[in-house]
């Protein structure tokens, strides 16, 4: 057996796979060095050692302006939505048990933004309303493919049919909603569609990291009870999960992780769908990794920002197109490969 | 509550349905203590449904099941678990899941998420593979082992859940006849020294004849007869229950009664063997 056992004295144990937890860590040393990174670039540029003064509290003040005010909340910002939608995209995929299962390829991205267009085209409203019409957006479209797909519980290739056809329809709903608009509102939609941290800052941190306080402990405490629905409905049951009751609570979580992320940074795509794979390439463990899956969703977002942001001379690019790159070339390859699996 | 002494589990007067479906109608049964129960019967007569009732799979719409006296579905997920077992028709070994992984997962409604993993947890999966006879496959992934190793693979899973009643929903499918009889004869070498209560659905009634001490017939919804095979077996019994003229005769290896169904014309062996007057065996009734 790979598996190791910590135990104490008292009773308590806790299993874990060696190099799943290895992996983790690493990420997690990865996302803490692209986040120094990534805080000390700019037009103002600062070393990483600079970085880590300032946040000690020993930079001069206009260090501790770039940092505390522009550049950390962006950062943090990207760590939250990256995890955010990796966990997201671990569970979808493996309640549907299918790499494609995603929010963003069934339709929670795009039914988020027709919430938020909804709000920017037809009501001209605030940044906070565009947020919270694209949350609203994202759980009716997750609650409708949830009511759509179910027939006596939920099944994988169901879910992802449903999905795809919701994701088709509200893409034509997005097209006519920016039809609809006039030049000013349809600029601010195309911007808030290509998902980007430009300009993030504090306000959205915030509520950002409240959600992930209550929902991340709770979708990693049902972490164990998914293990077992992996295995089918049935034997889940014989091992006494609720088995309903447990999709229910997963997929709930999994919804407003994405439709909160994406009201805070837009539709970031390809996130959900290729962290929880690379995790799972990563760790070589069977199950949904959902820890591993999230840290790889923050590692991946800020990759993808510094490329974003350096790559291509002075040109700054939205992150969202990055990982809509690297995303779509992953997606094909994954296609490719299912289909000669034959799993497609 | 009747005066006799009850059976851990039992189905009371329960109606089974899907939906709008009725399958059975107030049917009660009792699985006897310690017995191999093995449900018979023909195909869509009720027997699965019967069987995921009493696994609380399906919730009867009407009447109860009980374990140790009390209605299944008022009892907590896990505590069910600890005490019945299910084996379903088909599960799935997740990607790259190790045997040694996947039998360690039985182990889940005893453990919590502070508890992952006790020294007695260890030990039970790992007897439990011993007695199954798939110790030597323990680093192997489940996805490459042969259909009958599988089954012993999930057998193992279902034994390290340590539940004195185990439930197996038709555990011989999709195997061929060496696999077939390999895996009753663990269920029967389990029910044998562990003592541990086993039902099961089986669609071969030789094979329910020759293992059950315990036989339950069911054809459309109801129990057609029930006890130990010996008596429940005849020719009557099965052209009632399963529409075919047979001769009931005893099984030349265990002395339990075989089934040897009548064709729709007698058609003559044509080897030479046949030529020669059949010897005749001992006719049951």
């Amino acid at each position: 057996m790979t598996t190791k056992t910590l135990r104490t004295g008292t009773g308590l144990s806790l299993r874990f796979e060696p190099r799943a937890a290895l992996c983790g860590l690493g990420l997690i040393l990865l996302t803490l060095a692209l986040g120094t990174v990534l805080v000390g670039t700019g037009d103002f540029p600062m070393t990483p050692g600079e970085v880590v003064d300032t946040l000690l509290g020993r930079g001069t003040a206009v260090q501790e302006f770039a940092v505390m005010e522009l550049r950390l909340p962006r950062v943090l910002v990207a760590i939250l939505v990256g995890g955010a939608l990796a966990l997201g995209g671990a569970v979808f995929q493996s309640v549907s048990r299918n790499p494609l299962g995603s929010p963003d390829v069934i339709g929670f991205g795009q039914g988020a933004t027709v919430g938020a267009l909804v709000v920017i085209v037809l009501f001209q409203g605030s940044a906070v309303a565009t947020a919270l019409g694209a949350v609203a957006g994202g759980v009716v479209t997750g609650a409708a493919i949830y009511l759509l797909a179910w027939k006596r519980g939920v099944h994988g290739y169901r879910l992802v049919l449903v999905g795809i056809g919701a994701a088709a329809m509200l893409t034509s709903v997005i097209h006519y909603l920016i039809t609809k608009a006039n030049l000013v509102d349809a600029t601010r939609a195309t911007v808030w569609m290509t998902g980007s941290l430009d300009g993030r800052d504090w306000t959205q941190f915030w509520p950002l990291l409240a959600v992930c306080c209550v929902l991340v402990p709770l979708v990693l405490g049902h972490g164990r009870a998914l293990r077992m629905l992996e295995m089918g409905d049935d034997a889940a049951y014989a091992l006494g999960v609720k088995v309903e009751r447990t999709r229910i609570v997963l997929m709930a979580s999994a919804v407003l992780l994405v439709a909160v992320a994406t009201s805070a940074a837009g539709p970031i795509v390809f996130v959900s769908l290729s962290a929880p794979q690379l995790a799972r390439r990563l760790t070589r463990a069977p199950g949904p990794n959902l820890a591993v899956s999230a840290v790889m969703g923050s590692a991946l977002l800020l990759g993808a920002d510094w490329i974003a942001g350096n790559a291509f001379g002075d040109r700054h690019l939205p992150v969202g197109v990055i990982t809509g790159i690297l995303g779509g070339c992953y997606l094909l390859w994954l296609l490719v490969s299912e289909r000669k699996a034959g799993r497609l | 509550m009747s005066d006799r002494q009850q059976q851990r589990l039992a189905a009371e007067s329960v109606t089974l349905a899907y939906e709008q479906r009725v399958i059975a109608r107030d049917l009660s049964v009792e699985i006897p203590d310690h017995s191999f129960t093995v449900i018979v019967g023909p195909n869509a007569c009720g027997k699965s449904t019967l069987l995921r009732a009493l696994s609380r799979m399906l919730k009867p719409t009407q009447g109860r099941v009980l374990l140790d006296g009390q209605s299944i579905h008022s009892l907590p997920a896990k505590k069910v678990a600890r005490t019945l077992g299910l084996l379903p028709q088909s599960s799935l070994a997740p990607d790259g899941i190790t045997v040694a992984d996947l039998v360690a997962r039985g182990r889940y409604p005893h453990q919590g998420l502070l508890r992952q993993w006790s020294p007695e947890d260890e030990r039970i999966v790992r007897e439990s593979m011993e007695s199954t006879g798939v110790a030597e496959l323990a680093d192997r992934f489940v996805d490459e082992l042969s259909g009958g190793q599988r089954q012993r693979v999930w057998i193992a899973m279902a034994l390290a859940q340590q539940t004195p009643l185990l439930l197996l929903d038709e555990p011989t499918t999709y195997l061929d006849i060496q696999h077939q009889i390999d895996v009753l004869d663990l269920c029967a070498e389990l029910h044998e020294t562990q003592g541990r209560t086993l039902v099961a659905v089986l669609h071969d009634l030789n094979h329910a004849a020759r293992y059950a001490t315990h036989l339950i017939a069911v054809r459309g919804g109801e129990v057609v007869a029930e006890g130990p095979p010996s008596e429940v077996v005849t020719a009557e019994l099965v052209e009632r229950v399963f529409g075919v003229r047979c001769q009931v005769i005893d099984d030349p290896e265990t002395g339990t009664p075989l089934v040897v169904p009548a064709g729709r014309q007698a058609r003559p062996r044509r080897n030479a063997a046949a030529q020669e007057p059949a010897q005749q065996p001992a006719l049951r009734k």
